[in-house]
C-alpha cells in the first residue's frame, strides 16, 4: 500500500470581511519532503499556515493528515499531532535563560534537568550550537532562531513550519539552517518553508507551491524551473529588471558622515560607535547587517530624530547639519525612511492626503501663514499615487487600508518625489511584493541618476548587491570600511556581518576577522 | 452562541455619532431601572433630569451659564487628550484664573474703569496656563506623570484659594467671611439679554468651538496635535517636537480652564469664595469624551452635562434626591461613552459554535 501524503490539504477556503484570503487551497506534502510555500505578501501564505497550525479554522475544504481527516482546533491540538512551527517573529523572553525560555513554551510540565538534557541531545543530534544557560538578551538572532527551532524539534514534529526563516540570518547562518533541515527531511520530517527568496527554495526545496490572491497557481519543481519563471508565477505578470544609465559617473561628495556616535537608547538599545562614511552624488551606498546591529539607531541620527552630540558628525555639501532638527535637516534636503512603516513612516489611520503632509509639508508649499493647505496636499498625494501606482482608491483612503507593499510605495514615492539631495531608507522593500520591490528599486536608481546621494540600510544582502554601488557593515553599532559592490566577496561580507556573534568554535575567528577588516 | 469582536476595515462614523447619543439614552434608562428598584420615582427623577431643564423655558438661562464654562474648560482639555496627554487638573487651572483676575480686579480698585475687565479676563487665562505650566515643566524635564502632578495641584489651589480669600484678599466688610469683596458693577461681564443673568461669557462659549474646530483641522498645529496623538513616532520623524507638544497641550488646557474661571467670576458669581470651585473642571472630562474630543462635539456635549446640572437640582426639590444624584448619572454617561469606544473600530459578530476537536 502507498503511504498516503503526511498533510493533504483539499479546497481549502477562508474568507475575512472584504477579502477571500484562501481560495479552493489543494496541495499535498510528503513524508521527508521540503514544500516551499510561495507567494508575495497577501497571497494567502500567512492565512494557510495558521489554518495548518490551528490559529485558524478553515471556511470551507479538508485537511488530512497521515490518510485521516482531522480538525485542528488549536495549537495544541496541532502540535499534539506532530505539527511544529517557527515563527517568523521570535516570542522570547528578553531577560530569561535559553532553557527557561523553552521551559515556558512547553506543554507538558518536565522538570529542569530532564529538559536541559533532552535539548542537549537534541541539539547534538542537529549540530545546533546553544548555550541553555544564556541570557536571550546577549543571544544573535540566528541563536534565538535556533532556540525556536529547538522548542519546535523536542516535540518531534513529523511536519515542520517554517515562516520566512532566513530573512534575518546572515549567508553563513542561512547554510547552517539549510544542512539541519536537510536533515531533518532525511530523517522522514516534512517541512514546510515559506519563504519568497527564490534562489533559497532552489537551493532547499523538493516541491513549491506558488499561491497568488488566495488561489493556488501552481505545484512545481523549483530544480526545473528558474527564479525569474517563478517570481513571474507569484507575480502573475513579468519582472521588469533594474535599468541603469549608461556611462554612469559620480559627482563630488554630497554626504559625510564622521564620528558619529550615540550612546544607546535603553537596555536593549544598541550604541553607535564612531560611524563613518561618504556618499557622492549619484552613489548607492548601501548597510548591511543583520537586525539589531545599530541600524535603526543609524536611521534615527541622520533623519535627526535622536539629537548628535557632534557638530561635525553629519555634513550635506559641507553644510554641517548634524545639530539640526528632522524638520531642518529635510529643509536642508535630507529625506529619509524608516523601517516601520506604520506608526513611524505613515499614520495608520490618516489619510493618505494627511501623510503627505506629515513630511512633505514644508518642501512641497503645503503651509502658508501656519495653516495647511489641504488642496496642495491632496494633489500632491494623488501625485505620489499615479507616479508609484499605489493601489488605493484615491488620496483620501486611509494608510492603514492599504497593503504593506502599497503603502511602502507610497511612503517612498512621497519622499522621492521631494526630489531629496540626500536620501536615507531603511529596508525599503521589506513585506513587499516582488513587483512593487521592483518599482521601488528603479525608483532608487533612477532618483541616484538625479545627482542625489542614497544611503539604503538593508538586512536583506541581495538587495543591496543588486542596488549598491559601495556597501559597508554595520556590527554592533559599528561599521566596516567600504567596500565596492562590483566584486565584492559575499563570503567577507557575511563574516562581518557575523561580527563578534561568531559561529560555534570558529566564533573567536569570526569576531578576529571582523575587527581586522575594520582595523585596516 | 458567542459574541466575537471583528475589527471594521474604517472606523464607523455612524458609531462615532451614535454612541454618544446612545449613551445618553442608556444612562437615562439605567437610571429609571436602578430608581425604581430603591423605591425611588424612576421615571420622575429621570425626567426632572433630564428633560425638564429643556422643556421649562425659565430653565434655559440656567443651561446655558452652567454650559459655558464646561465647554471652554472641555475644548482645551479636548486638545490635550487628542495628543495624549491627560490634564485631569482643570479644576485647579480654573480655581487660579478666576484668582487671577480677582488679583487684577483687586488692584485696580473699586473705581476702575470697564476696559480692566480686558486685563482681568487675560489674567485668568494666564493664571490657568501657568499653573498647568507646573506640571507641563515636571513632564518635559523629569517625566513626571501629569495625571497625577495636575490632579495633586488641583488640591493646592484650594489651599491658595483658602489663603487669599481669607487672608489678604478677604472683603473687609464681608463679616469675616471667607470671601472676597463683590465686583463693582462696571467690573462684571455685560448680560446679553436684559433681565437674564446670560452673560457674554455665554458667548465666548458659543463662539469659540468654531475657532477651535478651525484650527484643529486647517492649521499645522491642528496637525501636530492629531499626529502626536495617533502615532508619537511618526510625529518625531515628521519633525513635530513632543515636548513642545506637552507644553502647548497644557498650556491651553489650562489657559481654557483658567478663562472659564475668569468669566464665570466676573459674568455669575461676581465674588470668591471657597465655593468656588464646583466641578466644573471635572464634569469637562466627561464633556470633552462625550463630545468626541470634537469643538463641536463639546458645545453639544457642554449643554447636556449643563442640563443634568440643572436638573439635578430640579429633582432634588421635586422628587428630593441629593443633589450627588447628577453626578452619578454624569458619571454613567462617561462609561458608557468610554465602554462603547470599541464600536467605531470594531463591529459585534454573533458565531455559531462548532465542533471542535482534533
Amino acid at each position: 500500500m502507498q503511504t498516503p501524503p503526511r498533510l493533504d490539504l483539499s479546497g481549502i477556503a477562508k474568507r475575512f470581511p472584504g477579502v477571500l484570503a484562501n481560495d479552493n487551497v489543494s496541495f499535498a506534502v510528503q513524508p521527508g519532503e521540503i514544500h516551499a510555500l510561495l507567494g508575495e505578501n497577501g497571497a494567502g501564505k500567512s492565512t494557510l499556515v495558521k489554518m495548518i497550525y490551528g490559529i485558524m479554522q478553515p471556511d470551507a475544504g479538508t485537511i488530512t493528515w497521515n490518510g485521516q481527516r482531522v480538525t485542528i482546533a488549536n495549537p495544541k491540538a496541532a502540535r499534539k499531532l506532530g505539527i511544529g512551527m517557527v515563527f517568523q517573529h521570535f516570542s522570547l523572553f528578553e531577560a530569561m535563560t535559553v532553557l527557561e525560555n523553552i521551559a515556558l513554551g512547553m506543554d507538558a510540565n518536565i522538570p529542569a534537568r530532564d529538559l536541559e538534557a533532552k535539548i542537549i541531545a537534541v541539539m547534538q543530534q542537529y549540530g545546533l550550537k546553544l548555550e541553555p544557560h544564556r541570557i536571550v538578551s546577549t543571544l544573535s538572532v540566528g541563536e534565538r532562531q535556533r532556540i525556536e527551532i529547538v522548542r519546535a524539534l523536542l516535540l518531534n514534529p513529523n511536519l515542520l513550519i517554517m515562516d520566512e526563516p532566513t530573512s534575518v540570518l546572515t549567508p553563513q547562518e542561512v547554510e547552517q539552517l539549510f544542512i539541519v533541515l536537510r536533515q531533518l527531511a532525511k530523517e522522514g520530517c516534512s517541512i514546510l518553508y515559506i519563504s519568497h527568496k527564490l534562489h533559497e527554495i532552489k537551493a532547499l526545496c523538493d516541491t513549491a507551491t506558488i499561491l497568488r490572491g488566495g488561489k493556488l497557481v501552481d505545484t512545481c519543481d523549483p530544480a526545473v524551473e528558474t527564479s525569474r519563471s517563478m517570481a513571474e508565477k507569484m507575480i502573475g505578470g513579468s519582472l521588469k529588471d533594474i535599468t541603469r544609465g549608461e556611462g554612469r559617473a559620480l559627482g563630488s561628495v554630497k554626504l559625510t558622515v564622521q564620528g558619529l556616535s550615540v550612546p544607546k537608547d535603553g537596555p536593549f538599545g544598541i550604541a553607535l560607535k564612531d560611524i563613518g562614511f561618504a556618499v557622492k552624488a549619484g552613489e548607492i551606498f548601501g548597510i548591511a547587517g543583520v537586525a539589531g546591529n545599530g541600524q535603526n539607531a543609524l536611521l534615527l541620527a541622520l533623519s535627526g530624530e535622536t539629537p548628535s552630540a557632534n557638530p561635525d558628525a553629519i555634513q550635506i555639501d559641507g553644510k554641517r547639519v548634524a545639530q539640526l532638527t528632522a524638520k531642518q535637516r529635510r529643509l536642508s534636503g535630507m529625506a529619509s525612511v524608516p523601517e516601520e512603516r506604520n506608526g513611524h513612516a505613515a499614520v495608520p489611520d490618516f489619510s493618505l492626503s494627511d501623510n503627505a503632509i506629515l513630511t512633505a509639508r514644508d518642501r512641497m508649499g503645503m503651509v502658508s501663514g501656519g495653516m495647511v493647505n489641504a488642496r496642495t496636499a491632496k494633489t500632491y498625494a494623488g501625485e505620489v499615487i499615479a507616479a508609484f501606482s499605489v493601489k488605493a482608491t484615491g488620496p483620501a483612503a486611509m494608510a492603514d487600508s492599504l497593503s504593506g507593499g502599497n503603502l511602502q510605495k507610497f511612503i517612498m514615492g512621497r519622499e522621492i518625489m521631494q526630489k531629496p539631495q540626500v536620501l536615507v531608507v531603511s529596508q525599503p522593500t521589506w513585506g513587499v511584493d516582488a513587483g512593487a520591490a521592483a518599482a521601488i528599486h528603479q525608483a532608487l536608481v533612477d532618483l541616484a541618476a538625479t545627482g542625489s546621494a542614497i544611503v539604503v540600510i538593508s538586512q536583506d544582502l541581495d538587495e543591496l548587491l543588486s542596488l549598491c554601488d559601495t556597501l559597508a557593515v554595520i556590527n554592533e553599532g559599528k561599521l566596516s570600511k567600504p567596500i565596492p559592490v562590483p566584486g565584492a566577496n559575499i563570503e567577507e561580507i557575511g563574516l562581518l556581518m557575523g561580527g563578534i556573534h561568531g559561529e560555534n568554535q570558529m566564533g573567536e575567528n569570526h569576531g578576529e576577522t571582523a575587527e581586522l577588516a575594520h582595523a585596516s | 452562541m458567542r459574541l466575537k469582536l471583528e475589527k471594521r476595515p474604517a472606523p464607523s462614523t455612524f458609531m462615532l455619532i451614535a454612541t454618544p447619543i446612545a449613551s445618553v439614552l442608556l444612562t437615562m434608562l439605567i437610571g429609571v431601572i436602578v430608581f425604581d428598584a430603591i423605591g425611588i420615582a424612576g421615571e420622575r427623577a429621570v425626567i426632572d433630569i433630564f428633560l425638564t431643564p429643556i422643556l421649562a423655558s425659565y430653565k434655559w438661562q440656567d443651561v446655558a451659564v452652567k454650559a459655558a464654562p464646561l465647554i471652554i474648560i472641555a475644548l482645551g482639555l479636548s486638545i490635550g487628550n487628542r495628543a495624549q496627554i491627560w490634564n485631569i487638573g482643570a479644576e485647579g487651572q480654573y480655581v487660579l484664573g478666576a484668582l487671577a483676575a480677582a488679583g487684577v480686579g483687586i488692584a485696580a480698585g473699586p473705581d476702575a474703569s470697564s476696559l480692566t475687565l480686558i486685563p482681568m479676563i487675560l489674567a485668568g487665562i494666564l493664571g490657568g496656563a501657568a499653573w498647568a505650566a507646573i506640571p507641563a515643566f515636571l513632564k518635559t524635564r523629569w517625566d513626571v506623570n501629569e495625571i497625577l502632578s495636575s490632579l495633586m495641584l488641583t488640591y493646592v489651589s484650594f489651599q491658595v484659594l483658602g489663603y487669599l480669600v481669607g487672608g489678604p484678599w478677604q472683603d473687609p466688610n464681608g463679616r469675616n467671611f471667607p470671601a472676597t469683596a463683590p465686583l463693582p458693577e462696571q467690573l462684571t461681564l455685560p448680560i446679553l439679554f436684559q433681565g437674564t443673568t446670560v452673560h457674554l461669557g455665554v458667548a465666548i462659549a458659543l463662539i469659540l468651538p468654531f475657532v477651535f474646530w478651525l484650527v484643529m483641522s486647517r492649521s499645522v498645529f491642528g496637525f501636530q496635535i492629531r499626529v502626536v496623538g495617533s502615532a508619537p513616532h511618526a510625529a518625531r520623524h515628521g519633525g513635530f517636537d513632543a515636548k513642545q507638544t506637552i507644553w502647548a497641550a497644557l498650556l491651553i488646557g489650562g489657559g481654557m480652564a483658567g478663562l472659564a474661571g475668569a468669566l464665570e467670576f466676573t459674568g455669575s458669581l461676581k465674588a470668591v469664595n471657597l465655593g468656588f470651585p464646583s466641578g466644573y473642571g471635572f464634569t469637562a472630562i466627561i464633556v470633552a469624551f462625550l463630545g468626541r474630543l470634537h469643538p463641536i462635539g463639546c458645545l453639544i456635549a457642554g449643554f447636556v452635562l449643563a442640563v443634568t446640572y440643572v436638573g439635578g437640582q430640579v429633582a432634588q426639590t421635586t422628587v428630593h434626591i441629593p443633589n450627588a444624584t447628577a453626578g452619578i448619572f454624569q458619571a454613567m454617561m462617561l462609561f458608557f461613552i468610554l465602554a462603547s469606544d470599541i464600536l467605531i473600530r470594531y463591529r459585534v459578530r454573533i458565531v455559531k459554535a462548532k465542533g471542535a476537536h482534533a
